[in-house]
C-alpha cells in the first residue's frame, strides 16, 4: 500500500498546486486590468493637457466636472476639440483591437489583422468612386459623405466575404479570398486615381493616412452606437469562442453550432473595423499588436478576459499614439498610422522573440 | 442485468458514409454496448476516419441512422450530444498560451453556463480527468510545450471531462512510441472496464487492436470486410486479405510480422528449436540468403517463423521425435547446403536427432557455424 499512499499524496499536492495557480492567475488578471485603467486615466489627463493651448490639470478638472465656461478658450478647446478627439481615439482604438482579437481567434493565427478581410480596401474603393462622383456632380465632397461612403464600402466587401464564409470548408481559403478582394479593390482604386484630378482625391489620401483630427461629438455618438453593441455581442460569444480556440473539429464536437458562429464572428469583426475605417481611416497595426501585447500580459487566451482587456488596451494605445501624433512634431501633425506602426511593429517583434526564447528553455 | 445496461450505447443502422454525397462505405450496421471497445482496422485510406467522422457528425451521413442511447442523433441537439459523446480527433491543436488544465476544462463546455465559467464541481471533474490519464503533473504546462505522448493523454482527458457514455477516437496511438501506445491503451481499457465508457476507435496497430478490442471492424475501402471478435478476425486469411499482404507475412496469433522471404537455391541449413532459430532466420532474411530449417516440432516457437521465411522447413509432429523419413529429408537438405548453422538449442528427448544432424554435417565436411555476427552473404 506504500506507493499508493504516495500517489494519493502527490495527487493532493497537485490539487493544491492547481488551486494556488488559480489564485496567482486571478491576481495577475486584476493587476493587468487595474494598470490599464490607471494608465488610461493618466493618458486621458495628459492628452487633454497637452496641445497648443496650455491648460493646467486643475483647470481641466474644473472645466470637465463643473462644466463652467469661465475660461472660454480653454472650455472650447477641451469640449469641442480635445475631448471628442480623445473619446473617438479611445473608442475606435478599442474597437480596432477587439476586432483584431476576434479575427485572430477566427483564423487561430496571431498575425491576422482586422483589415485582412478586405474591409479597408473595399472602403477605399467605394470612397474613391464616391469622391469622384460627388466632385463631378456637386463639385465638393462633404466629410459626412466620406464617412458614409467608407462605411458602405467596408460593408460591401464584408458581404462578399460573408457569402463565402458559409461555403468554404478550409478557413485559410477565406483568408486568401479576403486578400484577393483587397487586391481587386486596390486595382479599381488605382485605376480611378489614375484618371482623377490630384485635387479631387485629396480627401482620399487624407483618409488613407488615418487621423482622429476632425473628430466631433456626432462621430463619437455614432461610433459608440456601433461599437458598444458589437462589444456586447462579442461578450455573448465568448464561450463558443473559447471552444473555437481548440479548432473547429473540437468546437463542433463540444456542441458549438459552427456555421452561424463563424458568420457572427466575421460580422462583428467586420462591423467594428468598418466603423474604424469610416471615422478614422485604415489605422494599421493596432489590431495586430494590441491583442498580442494583452495576451502576453495576461498569459492566457480566454476570450472572456481577452475581450475587455483588448478593448481597454486598444483604447489606451490609440489615445497615447494620437497624443504622440499631434504633439511630437507640433504644430505639424503626423498621421495616426505612422505612430501606431512605428510603435506597434517593434513591440510585436520584441514580444515574439522573447516568447520564443522562453519556449526554448 | 436490466435492459438499460444491455441496450446499445451507440448503434449504426445501415449507415452509408462518404464525402460530398458520394458513398464510400455502404450499409454499416453495428452496435456498441456499455463498456465495450470496438476498433476499426484497415489499410490507409480505407475510410476508418470517414466512418468515425460520420458518427461524430463532422461529416453528414449519406443515408442510414446513428442512434446514441437509442435516440436518433439527427434529432438531438449539440449540447445533449456533447454530454453523451466525446471525440479525440486527429486535428492538430496548438492553441497559444493555454495550459493543459484550461485545455481539458474546455470539455466542460456542454455543462457550463452562458459565459463558460467553471464551478468548483467542474474543476474537480477536470482534475479527476487529468488524474485518470496520469497527467496531473503537467496540468500547469502550456499545451504547446508537451510531448506527443502527453498531448494524446491530455486530449483524452478533455474527452473524459465531457463525462460521456461513448468516446470516439481517431488514430489515438499514431505518432506515439511503443511505451506511450501501451500506456494510452491501458488507460482506455480501464476507462471502459471500470468506468463503463464505451469506446469506438480506429487503430493502425492490428496487434494492439487484437489485445484491447472486444470486437473488431475491418474497413476496406468500399465496404466492411469483416466484423467480429478478435478471435474471429485474427484467424485464417482475413487480415492478409484485408491488407492485401502479398509479400511477407503476418502471424495473427503471435503478432509476428515477417518481411519477404528470400527464395532460390538453399545455401544453408539452420538447426534451431525453442526460439533459438528465430534470430538466425531473420538474420538470413536480411542478408537475402535462401535457407532450409529443421528439424522443428510443429508446435515449436521457431516453426511459426521458419515456415514463412525458410525455403523449406522440415517439421515433425508436435511433441514427437522426427520419423525416419523426416531425418532423411533433413540429411538430403544438409547435403545440398554449403553451410550448417547450429543455433545452440539445448538438447532433449524430442530433438536429440538434431545433435546427430550436426555431427552428420561435420563428418561430411560442411562448415558448421554458430554465430552470424559479421558474416556477409558471400561468406555463407
Amino acid at each position: 500500500m506504500g506507493p499508493l499512499i504516495g500517489n494519493d499524496r502527490a495527487a493532493a499536492q497537485d490539487v493544491y498546486a492547481a488551486d494556488r495557480r488559480g489564485k496567482r492567475n486571478t491576481a495577475r488578471y486584476i493587476a493587468v486590468f487595474l494598470s490599464f485603467f490607471v494608465l488610461l486615466i493618466a493618458a486621458v489627463v495628459i492628452s487633454i493637457r497637452v496641445g497648443s493651448v496650455d491648460i493646467s490639470v486643475k483647470e481641466i478638472f474644473h472645466i470637465i466636472f463643473t462644466g463652467d465656461p469661465e475660461n472660454k478658450v480653454a472650455y472650447n478647446v477641451i469640449w469641442k476639440i480635445r475631448l471628442p478627439r480623445l473619446a473617438l481615439a479611445a473608442l475606435l482604438g478599442g474597437a480596432l483591437s477587439l476586432s483584431g482579437f476576434l479575427i485572430q481567434t477566427f483564423f487561430r493565427n496571431p498575425i491576422a489583422g482586422p483589415f485582412v478581410l478586405g474591409v479597408s480596401s473595399g472602403a477605399k474603393m467605394f470612397l474613391a468612386v464616391t469622391t469622384i462622383a460627388m466632385n463631378g456632380i456637386f463639385g465638393s465632397m462633404p466629410l459626412s459623405v466620406t464617412v458614409i461612403a467608407s462605411f458602405a464600402g467596408s460593408l460591401l466587401s464584408l458581404l462578399v466575404v460573408l457569402a463565402f464564409t458559409g461555403r468554404v470548408k478550409n478557413m485559410s481559403v477565406l483568408l486568401v479570398i479576403g486578400i484577393m478582394i483587397s487586391y481587386i479593390c486596390s486595382a479599381v482604386t488605382d485605376l480611378l486615381i489614375n484618371f482623377a484630378n490630384e485635387s479631387e482625391i485629396v480627401n482620399l489620401t487624407h483618409w488613407s493616412m488615418g487621423s482622429f483630427s476632425a473628430a466631433t461629438w456626432q462621430d463619437v455618438k455614432i461610433s459608440a452606437f456601433i461599437v458598444f453593441p458589437a462589444l456586447l455581442f462579442a461578450f455573448l460569444l465568448s464561450k463558443p469562442m473559447g471552444a473555437y480556440l481548440l479548432g473547429e473539429g473540437y468546437a463542433h464536437s463540444l456542441g458549438v453550432n459552427v456555421k452561424p458562429f463563424r458568420v457572427l464572428l466575421i460580422l462583428i469583426t467586420g462591423v467594428l473595423s468598418a466603423c474604424v475605417a469610416a471615422f478614422a481611416g485604415p489605422i494599421s497595426f493596432v489590431g495586430i499588436a494590441v491583442p498580442h501585447i494583452v495576451r502576453q500580459l495576461l498569459k492566457t487566451t480566454k476570450p472572456i478576459l481577452m475581450i475587455p482587456a483588448s478593448f481597454l488596451c486598444g483604447a489606451l494605445f490609440c489615445v497615447l499614439c494620437d497624443l504622440a501624433a499631434r504633439s511630437l512634431f507640433s504644430p505639424a501633425e503626423l498621421s495616426i498610422s505612422t505612430v501606431t506602426s512605428a510603435i506597434g511593429a517593434p513591440i510585436v517583434i520584441w514580444l515574439m522573440i522573447s516568447r520564443r526564447r522562453k519556449n526554448d528553455i | 442485468m436490466t435492459s438499460e445496461n444491455t441496450a446499445p450505447k451507440l448503434r449504426l443502422d445501415s449507415l452509408t458514409v462518404g464525402y460530398n454525397g458520394k458513398p464510400l462505405i455502404s450499409d454499416i450496421s453495428l452496435s456498441l454496448r456499455k463498456g465495450e471497445i470496438i476498433s476499426l482496422i484497415g489499410p490507409n485510406g480505407a475510410g476508418k476516419s470517414t466512418v468515425l467522422k460520420s458518427i461524430t457528425r463532422h461529416i453528414a451521413a449519406i443515408s442510414g441512422t446513428v442512434y446514441l442511447d437509442e435516440k436518433n442523433m439527427k434529432t438531438i441537439g449539440g449540447k445533449e450530444t456533447a454530454q453523451k459523446l466525446a471525440a479525440v480527433l486527429t486535428d492538430r491543436v496548438k492553441p497559444d498560451l493555454m495550459s493543459c488544465f484550461e485545455f481539458v476544462s474546455a470539455g466542460r463546455y456542454p455543462y457550463t453556463g452562458s459565459f463558460g465559467m467553471l464551478t468548483a464541481h467542474d474543476k474537480e471533474v477536470v482534475l479527476s480527468a487529468l488524474e485518470k490519464v496520469n497527467a496531473l503533473d503537467i496540468a500547469d504546462r502550456d499545451i504547446s510545450q508537451i510531448s506527443d505522448g502527453q498531448r494524446q493523454r491530455v486530449l483524452l482527458a478533455r474527452a473524459i471531462c465531457q463525462e460521456p457514455e461513448v468516446i470516439v477516437l481517431d488514430e489515438p496511438t499514431s505518432f506515439l512510441d511503443i511505451r506511450h501506445k501501451i500506456e494510452l491503451l491501458d488507460i482506455l481499457s480501464d476507462m471502459a472496464k471500470k468506468g463503463g465508457i464505451s469506446v469506438i476507435m480506429s487503430l493502425h496497430e492490428i496487434d494492439l487492436a487484437e489485445r484491447i478490442s472486444d470486437r473488431i471492424v475491418c474497413v476496406k475501402g468500399d465496404r466492411i470486410a469483416a466484423f467480429g471478435t478478435p478471435e474471429e478476425i485474427f484467424s485464417d486469411g482475413t487480415l492478409r486479405e484485408l491488407y492485401e499482404i502479398n509479400s511477407g507475412s503476418f502471424n495473427a496469433l503471435l503478432g509476428n510480422i515477417e518481411l519477404k522471404a528470400p527464395r532460390g537455391e538453399i545455401k544453408c541449413f539452420v538447426i534451431g528449436g525453442g526460439g533459438y532459430g528465430v534470430p538466425f532466420y531473420r538474420a538470413l532474411q536480411k542478408r537475402g540468403v535462401p535457407f532450409a530449417a529443421g528439424i522443428l516440432q510443429k508446435n515449436d516457437l521457431d516453426t511459426a517463423v521458419a515456415l514463412p521465411l525458410a525455403q523449406t522447413a522440415v517439421t515433425a509432429a508436435p511433441y514427437s521425435a522426427p520419423t525416419e523419413d523426416e531425418i532423411a529429408e533433413a540429411k538430403r537438405l544438409i547435403d545440398a547446403a554449403g553451410t550448417v548453422i547450429d543455433c545452440g538449442c539445448p538438447s532433449g528427448e524430442y530433438n536429440r536427432y538434431n545433435a546427430e544432424l550436426i555431427k552428420y554435417a561435420e563428418d561430411n565436411g560442411k562448415t558448421v557455424i554458430r554465430s552470424l555476427y559479421g558474416l556477409s552473404e558471400a561468406e555463407l
